[in-house]
């Protein structure tokens, strides 16, 4: 039996519509709706089958950020995880973490509460960085399973199917290790209301960045953010000579 | 209505209304599109046939429920795995 432990970010909902603040220095996040990152939930709902399938003993949600990161922690209590840790990271400080960051906190969380499986999404929607799962298996010197779209308890450890290139790749690993849930893990279970109801009687711990020993001194400097360029619109062609000239100039032809 | 099915009635009322705030057209035409059907309904006194109506509620719960799961994944599946 062992212990699991969930990353799980506060994001942009995926359905919101991004804008990007007028002076370049980040997206409008005031009174947007956010919710957890899509593969985070994939992550809490595969750490949650196992502790279904008896393969796990205890689920503990993780989350850093401001106090509305509980919101997300309460959505991973409701989709069955058994406690929640929420480490805050607020203001400033929270605007410059970065996924080393995040990785040095849980890489500390994995080893204070004893867990033997560490499973995160493999990226959240908002930075895209993909990185997090890779650097806590590296601060912690364990196996990785990134990209997993299946996980099967073998005798001694894990064996992993992977999504890469092409293709898919096996993979075994000994306990304790990280993985990183890719979109075709599992499909997650909707939070229902009772279930968050229920949610609010589940501990929550609270603890902050300095408590755990992590300096969270920025590493890069936002230089700007811009929206992607718009695309062209397109012309219509009266026949099909013009067409086939245009492309020739265009060296599609 | 009887009061066995009251409680029924009022937990699927408030269930679909926690749903509606994902809903993608947004959360007061669902609100009243789901009252109006309520209010619709509000005359029923055969026990049978409220029993029908919750029986389709929670049918229609798990309808909501797989819409959004399946436009979540596939709005990730369009954003980060077609590249064609």
């Amino acid at each position: 039996m062992s212990r699991v432990l969930v990353g799980v970010k506060r994001v942009i909902d995926y359905a919101v519509k991004i804008r990007v603040k007028p002076d370049k220095t980040g997206v409008v996040t005031d009174g947007v709706k956010h919710s957890m990152n899509p593969f985070d939930e994939i992550a809490v709902e595969e750490a949650v089958r196992m502790k279904e399938k008896k393969l796990a003993s205890e689920v503990i949600a993780v989350s850093c950020g401001p106090a509305q990161a509980q919101e997300t922690l309460r959505t991973a209590l409701a989709m069955g995880a058994d406690r929640a840790i929420h480490v805050e990271v607020a203001g400033a400080e929270y605007e410059t973490m970065q996924p080393l960051h995040v990785a040095k906190i849980l890489a500390k969380l994995s080893q204070d509460e004893k867990a033997d499986i560490v499973i995160v999404g493999k990226q959240a929607i908002d930075d895209d960085s993909n990185q997090t799962a890779q650097m806590i298996a590296a601060l912690l010197d364990w196996p990785q399973g990134t990209f997993a779209s299946k996980v099967e308890k073998s005798d001694a450890g894990l064996t992993i199917t992977r999504e890469i290139d092409g293709g898919l790749e096996v993979i075994k690993t000994k306990l304790p290790a990280v993985i990183s849930a890719d979109l075709r893990l599992n499909e997650p279970r909707y939070a229902t209301l009772p279930n968050i109801m229920k949610a609010k009687k589940k501990p929550m711990k609270k603890v902050s960045a300095k408590d755990l020993g992590v300096d969270l001194s920025p590493r890069i400097k936002v230089v700007s953010v811009v929206d992607p360029p718009v695309r062209q619109a397109g012309s219509v062609v009266p026949d099909v000579d013009t067409l086939v000239a245009k492309l020739k100039e265009g060296g599609h032809v | 209505m009887s009061q066995t099915h009251r409680k029924a009635v009022l937990n699927l009322y408030k269930t679909l209304l926690f749903l509606g705030r994902d809903w993608p057209q947004g959360y007061d035409l669902f609100r009243k599109r789901l009252n109006k059907v309520f209010v619709r309904n509000s005359e029923e006194s055969d026990p049978n046939k409220i029993a029908l109506m919750v029986k389709h509620g929670q049918f229609v719960i798990k309808e909501i429920e797989a819409l959004y799961k399946l436009k979540k994944y596939r709005a990730m599946k369009r954003r980060y795995y077609d590249d064609n």
